[in-house]
């Protein structure tokens, strides 16, 4: 095979691996809330500060930083559901995912406001490593093991604890919840909480390899939320495959053509997909 | 029919704005609220009937494009430009909503597919720089001396009047399709999508038509918006933020009035000037936080907008309008 | 034993602008198992949602070993020691068996006794053991009857609340589901069931009552209901 080909697929799965953290969080606080965070990505961009931040200005030890950011951005994400969120619950969904949109917005400025517009850089970076024929960006391959990590976690979590099992059983009934003795306020507050740890952790598997700036939420947004409705909303292993199939497309169109239309064939092909199967490519 | 009266003089009275003299700067606050009212106009002609788009950006940064890019290498004149440019982004509205409508793609989803075909507008803009400049913009060519009018370059009063013209267009265009049956049609689709169609109204067609009239009027206020500031870029005029801001107009002005997206456009732009005055360039991050803020104030508190206000008092003798909250 | 007694009290009830009970008032003491029946409509699952909660009674009260219900969250009852049976089952169809088990067991006072009574539910019903692994969805309509009664058996309740527990059911289901009631009940939980199936129950229960467009038409023993011509006519198609 070419190895520049070989390349550019090995390169897609680990593209994946980096989408495929925010999609599970979106999917999470979806399936449990029946809501779509819109400022999902900018929540990202405010864990990518804050690691930059910590890091960077404060010199404060990487993991260090990582572990103030996720907690953050979970933090961030309990806010999100108390104030904004909850008091939305009973109104149509677009009202809500407007909502979030104003968010979008409020995250993008307060970061314009003490960050300026200036791209920051954390400058971490690991030597590529040579596999066979094909160059690997260290940082990239850390990142990737790291997402697949949280993923894990997050599964282990979701199917064998008595929390995890009542987040997946109130994303098919939710009237039913309180007959079980769970409170399903409580549960979307958790949700939430996991919803923003997991942007928090993807905050820091981006900071490593993408300059951070009030706007980089827009860049990788909109392909989060076509990824999650590809595989499914809600539907947190269609979402995790989704996650793999547009590395794919975007990283071995690249090799084909330029970055910019690999995106624009990924674009299309979800529409596409939303046309032919509008409850996603993976639902049962 | 007192409605058409007050619009009327309405229109009179903006028409003699340039005649006061008033400063510039005012002119070019003026001309922005316009055309950012018509595109806020056009979305909600479909976001009223719960179509909510999340690319409408896109349709503006196709006819603007098509209009510069026709002047730049063709030197074909925007008076012509516009009109193609405005068929060309309806024809691309078309092909994106008719299967959408077709296989009902509807809520969520129809947000999505329309944020993703904005992406896509935006990223081809930037893909065709050697045409378009990228995300660096594009500046249309200066007309041959004397042909100010050929490349619709004017001054500002010139241009008050197009803007005026356009903007009135809009209107005329939310009164006609009020007074038509497509409105109630439109209406019970979006209550009830399978009662309305068992009950003789043809959903797609219905739906087809409000989103032709929505995309001419963002690809007009589009191609007007460019033409007047003389310059292009693909930031402005397509993709997720510009469309955002466009739904957020609309929201806060209020999608059920007519002359509601026309007082979200004056409060976005306003908002902006005055936070640009009163604290200077170096807190361009504050319009957008201030936005988001009055954004999620509106959906907590004020879901039908600030036109929602007024118009709960005159329609409690009317038949109920129907409710945001459904 | 006093704390397993139920009462309700001149219960008025309904939704939106409908009322689906007028003045209910139905009593059941520890350890006995007490029918409610009566035709579609009459108002049988409303009464089981006012008591777990999931609606509040207009005016009339619910008490629970002592306690007034009115003021307590639907969520905090299964810790309180009332176990629902919905309509319909409501078994979560995309999890497993003994996930669907999980969940009937989260409250924190049951939790540490999971296994325990995962494996007394196991033997209650050998064939959910079998079937531990399988996704709820896929089973027959019994089995997820049975699933769903030992769902609500994990919260450890002092009374169990069945709606219409034979509903869908083949005959012969429906006497194993029956039968499965009567051996919970010779464990001495409380149980209280609302069925249309009224020779069935009637061999169940001790008392019941007839619940007729909400309002309670008659009351008693099993055996005299049985035996009276009216209730005979109108429900256990005899003469």
């Amino acid at each position: 095979m070419d190895p520049f080909l070989l390349e550019a697929l090995v390169n897609g799965i680990l593209l994946g691996g980096v989408f495929a953290l925010p999609v599970l969080g979106l999917n999470l606080v979806f399936g449990v809330v029946d809501v779509v965070w819109l400022c999902y990505a900018e929540l990202v961009m405010v864990g990518m500060y804050a690691v930059w931040f910590f890091y960077s200005q404060m010199g404060w030890p990487l993991p260090l930083a990582f572990a103030v950011c996720i907690g953050l951005v979970a933090v961030l994400g309990v806010l999100l559901h108390l104030l904004v969120v909850r008091p939305l619950l009973t109104q149509p969904p677009i009202n809500q995912v407007l909502a979030t949109g104003g968010v979008l917005f409020v995250l993008q400025g307060v970061a314009t406001l003490i960050f300026s517009t200036e791209f920051r850089a954390l400058g971490v970076d690991m030597p590529p490593m040579e596999v066979g024929e094909v160059f690997v960006s260290g940082t990239k391959l850390a990142a990737f093991c790291a997402a697949l990590l949280g993923a894990g976690a997050l599964w282990a979590f979701l199917k064998f604890t008595y929390v995890g099992t009542a987040i997946r059983a109130i994303a098919r009934d939710r009237e039913v919840m309180p007959l079980m003795g769970v409170d399903p306020q409580r549960i979307y507050l958790i949700a939430s909480a996991i919803g923003g740890a997991l942007a928090g952790l993807a905050a820091c598997l981006l900071i490593v390899q993408l300059d951070v700036h009030p706007f980089v939420g827009l860049s990788f947004g909109p392909i989060t939320f076509m990824i999650c409705v590809m595989g499914g909303l809600g539907n947190m292993l269609g979402g995790f495959l989704a996650a793999f199939l547009m590395g794919l497309i975007i990283s071995v169109g690249g090799f084909w053509g330029t970055t910019e239309l690999s995106y624009v064939v990924a674009f299309a092909f979800f529409i596409v997909v939303m046309f032919i199967r509008p409850q996603g490519l993976f639902a049962r | 029919m007192t409605a058409p009266l007050t619009a009327g003089l309405l229109l009179v009275a903006l028409a003699a704005v340039p005649l006061l003299g008033p400063p510039d700067y005012l002119m070019h606050v003026l001309i922005t609220v316009l055309l950012t009212a018509l595109a806020g106009t056009g979305w909600a002609m479909m976001g009223r009937y719960g179509l909510v788009s999340f690319g409408h950006g896109a349709f503006l940064g196709i006819a603007a494009y098509t209009m510069a890019l026709l002047w730049n290498e063709a030197g074909l004149t925007p008076w012509l430009g516009i009109p193609i440019g405005m068929g060309v982004a309806v024809l691309a509205g078309m092909l994106l909503a008719y299967p959408a409508f077709k296989l009902r793609v509807v809520g969520h989803y129809f947000a999505l597919v329309t944020l993703a075909a904005g992406e896509i507008v935006r990223i081809l803009i930037v893909a065709m720089r050697e045409h378009t400049g990228g995300s660096l913009g594009l500046t249309p060519a200066k007309p041959p001396p004397g042909a100010g009018w050929l490349a619709m370059q004017f001054d500002k009063t010139g241009f008050w009047y197009i803007a005026l013209i356009a903007w009135a267009l809009g209107l005329v265009c939310w009164f006609l399709l009020d007074r038509s049956m497509s409105s109630r049609a439109l209406a019970a689709i979006s209550e009830d999508e399978d009662a309305a169609a068992s009950i003789g109204i043809r959903v797609t067609s219905e739906k087809m038509k409000v989103t032709v009239i929505s995309v001419a009027l963002a690809a007009l206020a589009g191609a007007l918006t460019a033409q007047y500031r003389q310059y292009l870029n693909p930031e402005s005029l397509a993709g997720l933020g510009i469309s955002l801001q466009i739904v957020f107009g609309a929201i806060a002005g209020g999608m059920y009035a007519p002359i509601g997206p026309t007082i979200g456009a004056a409060i976005t732009i306003g908002l902006e000037e005055g936070l640009r005055i009163f604290f200077g360039t170096e807190l361009t991050g504050a319009a957008p936080l201030v936005y988001g803020l009055l954004l999620v104030m509106f959906m907590l508190f004020m879901p039908r907008g600030i036109a929602g206000l007024f118009e709960r008092r005159a329609q409690r003798r009317a038949t109920p309008a129907p409710a945001a909250t459904e | 034993m006093e704390q397993a007694s139920l009462s309700i009290d001149a219960v008025h009830a309904g939704y939106g602008d409908f009322q689906a009970l007028f003045g209910v008032s139905l009593r059941v003491d520890p350890g006995e198992a007490v029918g409610v029946v009566g035709p579609n409509g009459a108002g049988k699952t409303t009464l089981l949602r006012v008591i777990s909660g999931l609606i509040r009674p207009r005016s009339g009260n619910v008490r629970f070993a002592g306690q007034d219900l009115a003021k307590v969250p639907a969520h905090t009852l299964p810790a309180l020691g009332i176990a629902h049976v919905p309509e319909n089952r409501r078994l979560f169809p995309h999890l497993t068996v003994e996930e669907n088990l999980r969940v009937g067991a989260f409250t924190a006072a049951a939790r540490p006794h999971f296994e325990a009574r995962r494996d007394h539910v196991y033997t209650l019903f050998p064939r959910m053991k079998e079937r531990r692994h399988q996704l709820a969805g896929t089973m027959s309509g019994g089995e997820q009857q049975m699933c769903a009664i030992g769902r609500a058996l994990m919260s450890g309740p002092k009374i169990l609340l069945l709606d219409e527990p034979s509903a869908g059911l083949a005959p012969l289901v429906v006497q194993q589901v029956f039968d499965l009631v009567r051996r919970i009940r010779q464990e001495g939980l409380t149980v209280l069931i609302v069925e249309q199936n009224v020779a069935q129950v009637l061999r169940v229960v001790d008392r019941a009552y007839v619940l007729e467009t909400g309002r309670v038409a008659a009351e008693g023993a099993s055996a005299a209901l049985a035996a009276d011509p009216v209730i005979r006519r109108s429900y256990l198609g005899g003469h």
